[in-house]
């Protein structure tokens, strides 16, 4: 048996990755005009003082309208891919904290076994002072299906779960804030 | 019934930094407290972009091109392939690069080090790896420079790549030093890792076959991201 290599570990993106990583135009996941409603999700990225973090990525990955990623390891062949949409999305923050992603909500995909996980998005989160990225996922209020969820239902804290949860904010846009420690904190995922 | 195709291998103990660092001073208020959710991987997590299309953009991997002249500092060759766990490549993934340049400082409007900028100096590139995963850039040994950490901390000399493999989870932001470096010893960023083999993968190989006579120095760095946990049946 050959001896698996180790997998290199990670090391925080630091203060000045916008350099090599802000590309605006990637956080308007619909600019190829894909199919599916349209929708925006805010919010703000705040420390363990409650100040805002100005120095944070998040990258997203979601499935398309129909609940069916764009990748060879989805065989979902009653669903259809959306030329137009890669489902892959990435924005930083600006000097306040805050975020800004349009998007259209996916459909709902499958879990393990005969599970169906509610629509979600997921986020690799980065920043100066994480030394590797944390994950999380940005579920939507008003989704029925989030009920019967994998994930959410076996979350027991119920602070917790609502925080992976994107409530519906002023003129349709979701909310959405990362609390990465106290009040609120955000769970994170060990994936 | 659904059929959920295998899970990638999580790390093993101490071969990834913690969250919580103490030496690192930003971890403090960074780190989440509590622990972290477990959760198996689903088709959301071993799914994620690829970039064979070539919608990233064009590739950039010479950074010492520059429209008004060429940058200052000592030119370089950084190769290497990625890789999974057990040693496959990684082809069509997109590995980005950002760096200061050889002054030590950053060409962004929050780096405010006393060093001068280099006005044919961006410091950013990217590449897609090609079938035997590998990439390759030419640009200039970055500087070491100061940081608040500590009093009278400087932080190696540096470059920043990130990397994403197959999956939203494979996905890998990381540095990479050189080797013999004296600032290594005090770093807390680059010590964070406790496994020492894990924490060495860090540091690239010179490599005098890499190198170009009467031009540059050659660097072999290869990175490795998490594998499958169970090899799937593969067709002879």
């Amino acid at each position: 048996m050959v001896a698996k290599l180790i997998p290199t570990p990670g090391q925080t993106v630091g203060p000045f990755f916008a350099l090599g990583l802000d590309r605006p135009e990637w956080s308007d996941l619909t600019r190829n005009n894909p199919a599916g409603e349209r929708i925006v999700i805010e919010g703000r990225v705040l420390d363990g003082d409650g100040a805002p973090v100005p120095d944070a990525l998040l990258e997203l990955w979601q499935a398309n309208a129909a609940g069916r990623y764009d990748h060879i390891a989805d065989k979902q062949a009653d669903k259809k891919l959306d030329p137009n949409f890669l489902g892959y999305g990435r924005v930083a923050t600006d000097a306040q904290g805050r975020f800004q992603i349009k998007t259209i909500k996916p459909g709902p995909v499958p879990g393990r076994g005969n599970a169906l996980q509610a629509p979600h998005i997921g986020v690799a989160f980065f920043a100066r002072g994480l030394l590797r990225q944390l994950y999380t996922r940005i579920y939507f209020a008003d989704e029925p299906a989030n009920a019967a969820d994998p994930l959410l239902s076996a979350i027991d804290d119920d602070s917790a779960r609502q925080s992976l949860i994107a409530r519906r904010a002023e003129a349709g846009a979701y909310r959405f804030d990362i609390i990465l420690q106290g009040d609120g904190e955000t769970a994170f995922l060990d994936i | 019934m659904a059929e959920t195709p295998p899970a990638y291998a999580r790390p093993r103990e101490g071969t990834q930094p913690p969250y919580l660092y103490p030496d690192y001073a930003s971890t403090v208020k960074r780190a989440p407290t509590r622990p972290l959710i477990h959760f198996e991987h689903t088709l959301s997590e071993i799914t994620g972009p690829t970039f064979a299309s070539g919608w990233a953009g064009p590739a950039a991997t010479d950074l010492t091109k520059q429209p008004n002249g060429e940058p200052l500092g000592e030119r370089i060759i950084v190769t290497g392939r990625i890789l999974d766990e057990d040693a496959r490549p990684i082809p069509n993934t997109l590995v980005e690069l950002w760096q200061c340049n050889a002054a030590g400082r950053y060409h962004h409007p929050v780096d405010q080090h006393d060093a001068p900028l280099d006005p044919n100096f961006t410091g950013a590139g990217q590449a897609v790896t090609d079938d035997e995963g590998r990439y390759r850039f030419v640009t200039i040994k970055p500087g070491a420079y100061p940081w608040r950490n500590s009093p009278n901390a400087w932080r190696p000399a540096h470059l920043h790549f990130g990397v994403f493999g197959g999956g939203f989870v494979t996905r890998l932001v990381t540095q990479m030093y050189f080797p013999g470096d004296p600032l290594l010893q005090y770093d807390p960023i680059y010590q964070s890792t406790a496994d020492r083999d894990a924490r060495e993968r860090l540091i690239a190989a010179y490599d005098p076959n890499l190198s170009e006579p009467e031009w540059a120095l050659g660097y072999e760095f290869d990175m490795v991201l998490r594998g499958r946990d169970a090899t799937p049946f593969e067709a002879a």
